[in-house]
């Protein structure tokens, strides 16, 4: 006889998403700035914006409300819309 | 196996079976009317009329019979009437013969159908019902050992989980009146939708009793709501996990425990209705720790496994913590609340309330860092003997808290970043503040909890709260209808 049991999960498990692949050039990119509001987090990408900066880069600041939450949904769509790249100022 | 409900044929039903004394009494009847008898155990029973042998029960149980003998009239395939047991009166009015049985007494009870015996009746609802469960099957290999096959699926959080089979979710689903494929909640991280069935599945996993059900429903509404923000609860380094406080005299029912032990082992509500609300997180939501998981907690807390407890409610000088937060006394009701594990507070000598608050005041100033204020939420657990002391001065829960949190303030400049040589704190331009509080009011609860002896109470700690981190929800706990959420 046919034992079973009855799967406790969301049953969505999806399949390995792979990593996109890092870009060869900053040349043309236009990078996301993110603060999560982390102590400090301001601290680095300041240093961060400076060093772009200098290289031409374009950069663009973002802050989400706050740390203890997901970025909103709108500053998530703003991010994909303006920008090309994330780098994010995380935990600290 | 059988899904569809048999049909019962035209004009008088009898079901009997022949290890029932009632049935053996009126066997003899049964050749004195037109009739179609079902036999539930022995098929040659009973002699005096050729009948059908109910073999898998599948009449017996999908006509509700739960009681031999039972007699039905039935009309173009519905049935009309019935009646159980040897009742005279009613025999003789739906067969129509005054004088059927005048030889017997007036009344006999029956005996319980074979369809309900507590040793079959697992067995038979999988077999009935199975069908509408709609959670995904996992096979079972022969060889597989069931426990160690839970812990390769990633289904236990580190503890054996009990295998989750269609008997025991049946079983589990009678807990509830809710329809299975109800929408319980909509569980972070992943935000998936959680079915009834599916809570109820991850509370066999837990060890969970039928009775528990409802409260594990509630406690998966309550922590998936937006103002307590599971998600945050999970993804922060801080060490905290739901708290559960149980309020109503459902609490008793179930045999929870609020009091001595009352964060510890040994009672089975308390820690697998906490254990089932974290599994759901964890299978449902997909919020897990280590490799891949979003639970990125520097330490944790024990509690993460389950930290869920009844108020002590019978000689508190509080009302319910539930009524403090909107909900009748009688309703059963459940409060989560963000917290790491419990520290104890001890005074063995205070006699004054005054001394009490003073007590907290000091133990509260440390909670977390004695250098971080306005931002974290906190738990205060009042043992029974500190509580009979503000009892005596008559101080209800309101009066403590406004005199915790008006001893729980220190001049900005000694909370400083700095200050003290500790490097944490306040921003220093506001170090001239003449008083900045260490708990804002309404992230302070305050509950009635612990055993009999000892003059100890507990601080659990919590994290950030309000709208910026998590505040403390209250559930009601039912059946029947859709929580009202506080």
């Amino acid at each position: 006889m046919t034992r079973y049991v009855l799967d406790p999960s969301n049953e969505t498990k999806p399949a390995d998403r792979p990593l996109q692949s890092r870009p060869a050039t900053l040349d043309g990119q236009v990078i996301a700035l993110l603060d999560i509001g982390k102590a400090r987090g301001d601290v680095f990408l300041d240093h961060l914006d400076a060093r772009l900066t200098a290289l031409g880069v374009a950069t663009k600041r973002y802050k989400k409300p706050t740390f203890t939450k997901p970025a909103p949904v709108d500053l998530r769509h703003e991010i994909a819309t303006n920008c090309t790249m994330v780098i994010e100022a995380l935990a600290d | 196996m059988t899904d569809r409900r048999p049909a019962l044929p035209d004009g008088l039903v009898v079901v009997v079976k022949r290890d029932c004394a009632t049935c053996v009494m009126v066997a003899p009847l049964l050749r004195e009317f037109d009739c179609v008898v079902y036999t539930q155990d022995d098929p040659a029973f009973p002699e005096s009329v050729d009948a059908v042998h109910d073999a898998d029960l599948s009449v017996s149980w999908h006509h509700e019979i739960e009681t031999v003998p039972t007699l039905i009239r039935v009309v173009d395939g519905v049935e009309q009437e019935r009646t159980v047991g040897w009742v005279a009166d009613d025999w003789r009015r739906i067969i129509g013969i005054d004088t059927l049985g005048v030889q017997l007494p007036p009344f006999r009870p029956g005996c319980g159908s074979l369809s309900v015996d507590p040793n079959l009746i697992d067995g038979l609802r999988a077999r009935f019902e199975g069908g509408t469960l709609h959670a995904r099957r996992i096979e079972l290999a022969e060889a597989d050992d069931d426990i160690e096959l839970m812990f390769n699926r990633g289904f236990s959080d580190g503890l054996p989980v009990v295998p989750p089979t269609a008997e025991r979710v049946l079983r589990m689903l009678q807990g509830t009146d809710r329809d299975p494929q109800d929408i319980v909640a909509i569980v972070p991280p992943d935000l998936v939708p959680v079915t009834v069935e599916k809570v109820a599945i991850n509370a066999v996993l837990a060890g969970c009793l039928p009775e528990y059900l409802p409260w594990v429903i509630a406690g998966v509404e309550a922590v998936c709501t937006t103002e307590f923000n599971i998600h945050g609860v999970l993804c922060t380094t801080m060490p905290v996990g739901p708290v559960l406080v149980c309020n109503g005299p459902g609490t008793a029912a179930i045999g929870m425990n609020g009091a001595a032990n009352v964060f510890g082992q040994g009672n089975r509500a308390n820690l697998t209705i906490g254990r089932a609300v974290q599994l759901v997180i964890r299978n449902v939501g997909g919020g897990r720790p280590g490799v891949g998981g979003i639970d990125r907690a520097t330490h944790g807390n024990p509690g993460k496994l389950s930290f869920c407890f009844a108020e002590r409610t019978a000689d508190s000088p509080f009302a319910p913590l539930s009524v403090s937060r909107g909900f009748d006394a009688t309703q059963d009701a459940i409060t989560v609340f963000a917290g790491e594990g419990p520290r104890c507070v001890v005074d063995q000598r205070v006699r004054t309330p005054e001394e009490l608050a003073n007590l907290f005041a000091a133990a509260l100033f440390a909670t977390h860092s004695p250098k971080l204020h306005g931002g974290l939420g906190v738990m205060v657990v009042v043992g029974p003997e500190h509580g009979r002391v503000l009892a005596a001065a008559g101080w209800d829960r309101d009066r403590f808290h406004q005199e915790l949190i008006a001893r729980l303030n220190k001049p900005g400049s000694e909370v400083a970043a700095g200050a003290g040589g500790i490097a944490d704190g306040i921003p220093a331009e506001y170090a001239s503040l003449p008083a900045v509080p260490k708990f804002r009011p309404e992230s302070m609860l305050i509950v009635h909890a612990g055993g009999d002896a000892g003059l100890f109470s507990a601080i659990i700690g919590g994290w950030a709260s309000g709208a910026l981190g998590s505040s403390p929800v209250t559930v009601a706990v039912h059946t029947t209808q859709q929580s009202e959420v506080c």
